[in-house]
């Protein structure tokens, strides 16, 4: 899982690419997975600060709305805010529920399947979805392929920006930077195994609190992810903040890139071919007459040193 | 010599050239080396271990700088995270533990003793030994002048109410322990600390 090294082999998808990558060499990398334990969150924002000082990420200071929720949403320079909601339960009583938003890492990606630039968006082995600005277009595709509105277009440079899942970290063998900030162990970091094991131990133990329905939060609509919850309302989860209960590619990515894209390409390729075939059988156009006259470049400078003294 | 070019061959040159360019752009390029995407900003740090000053917790952090300390090069610091090897935090760090390297880099930050004269608005550079000094003056001559030894029925309180000490937040015990052992041997008897978490 650690000190993975980064480069062709390790990369399992590509956007816009049909070849699949080499994959000779991606044996022994396990999948790494992040936890968010929604119940043991306290809403310090550690991880938001120690995410915008790792990479390098300073958003505008905002003005204060009336919530916790700052900024009040994602943007090309926050790349994880903590949405704050208050649930109330039917017993009547307050539950503040607060929960990390940030990239999940479909282990099918959305993005990764309506991007049409080659090589902008890639999954590595480990499961981590990464955006690689130098070939990003900026064309916004991702943001409607993205089944949890993750994806945010920089109105400065128009790329795309997200959650890196600290890859550049992961591949040094470090967890990521929100889960070694976070004071009360509500991010957790190792293979998808180890952490659906521990998320397992949490509901049980939130099941024995009197969470009847806590559960983990692993969408297989997108395949699984690589961000996991521990909810306590496992249930529903659109009182999280609005977390989507069975998030799924839009059939609009599948529309586009199944059916028209294709057919295009091959409308194309018919196209040359006509021509091509057309030149076989019918020749080269025919030139009238009169421009045969035309006199050629050369005889016109012969012509013009003869008429000089 | 010059190449001679009729209007014809021109043409055909040009559709030669936009084909090939057409075959690029619909993806018949040769792929480019795909390297590292996010270069590891880490590599080659020189890394210093320290203490989060922020409360009295007192977290450990890794401070991790440019440079290696040679004659030529003036170390900067760019990256602070938690010290996993510390027994208090083991690596975790709060908000505003998360944020040190803002403070440290901040424009507001003190640096050196500096004084404000009576009457004035201005903050005067000091050294730190004009500052020790001064600062051991004040004590002694407030505490000549106002020292309490007995109340006013006659029992022996030896305290000092006139001066207050605000001592600093990320203190090890042993360090506390000194803090109030001398505060308390001059008769002070406000003493308080930063860290009030």
């Amino acid at each position: 899982m650690r000190g993975d090294q980064i480069n062709l082999q390790n990369i399992v998808k590509r956007s816009a690419t049909q070849v699949p990558s080499p994959q000779e060499r991606d044996g022994g990398v396990e999948t790494v997975t992040k936890l968010i334990d929604v119940s043991r969150c306290i809403g310090c924002k550690a991880c938001q600060v120690a995410c915008s000082e790792w990479n390098d990420l300073r958003d505008e200071v905002g003005e204060c709305v009336g919530e916790y929720d700052n900024p009040t949403d994602l943007t090309p320079n926050t790349w994880q805010v903590m949405r704050f909601n208050e649930h109330e339960n039917e017993q009547g009583n307050l539950e503040w529920l607060i929960r990390k938003d940030n990239c999940m890492h479909c282990a099918e990606p959305g993005c990764l399947a309506a991007c049409p630039a080659p090589g902008a968006i890639v999954q590595y082995a480990n499961g981590i979805v990464d955006f690689n600005s130098e070939h990003c277009i900026g064309c916004g595709y991702c943001v409607t392929g993205c089944p949890f509105d993750v994806p945010r277009i920089s109105k400065k440079d128009s790329k795309a920006y997200k959650c890196t899942l600290c890859s550049d970290r992961v591949s040094h063998g470090l967890e990521p930077a929100c889960v070694k900030s976070c004071p009360t162990g509500s991010i957790m970091f190792g293979t998808k195994e180890d952490m659906l094991d521990l998320a397992e131990t949490r509901t049980d133990f939130l099941k024995g609190r009197g969470y009847e329905n806590a559960g983990i939060y692993d969408p297989q609509g997108v395949g699984g992810t690589h961000v996991i919850y521990v909810l306590q309302h496992a249930d529903k989860p659109e009182i999280y903040n609005g977390l989507p209960k069975d998030p799924r590619i839009s059939p609009l990515v599948e529309g586009w890139k199944g059916i028209p894209k294709p057919l295009a390409s091959v409308a194309i390729g018919l196209a040359a071919f006509a021509g091509f075939f057309h030149y076989l059988t019918a020749g080269p156009k025919e030139t009238p007459e009169e421009e045969e006259e035309v006199r050629t470049d050369e005889e016109r400078d012969q012509e013009s040193e003869e008429k000089r003294p | 010599m010059t190449l001679k070019v009729t209007r014809r061959q021109f043409f055909k040159l040009g559709a030669v050239g936009m084909a090939t360019s057409s075959m690029a752009m619909m993806g018949f390029a040769p792929e480019p080396a795909v390297a590292s995407i996010r270069h590891f900003k880490l590599t080659g740090a020189k890394i210093t271990r320290s203490n989060c000053t922020y409360c009295s917790v007192g977290c450990g952090v890794l401070i991790y700088s440019r440079g290696d300390g040679a004659i030529n090069s003036i170390d900067s610091i760019y990256h602070v995270e938690g010290d996993p090897d510390h027994p208090v935090s083991r690596g975790s760090l709060c908000p505003k533990g998360a944020g040190l390297l803002d403070y440290i880099q901040s424009e507001s930050r003190l640096k050196y003793p500096q004084v404000r004269e009576p009457g004035t608005d201005e903050w005067k550079r000091i050294s730190w030994d004009e500052a020790l000094t001064r600062i051991a003056r004040h004590m002694k001559d407030d505490r000549d002048a106002n020292f309490v030894d007995q109340d006013a029925e006659g029992n022996t309180v030896n305290h000092w109410t006139t001066t207050g000490m605000l001592a600093a937040s990320a203190s090890t015990n042993e360090t506390a322990y000194l803090t109030q052992k001398i505060a308390r041997s001059l008769g002070m008897v406000v003493l308080d600390n930063q860290a009030r978490v």
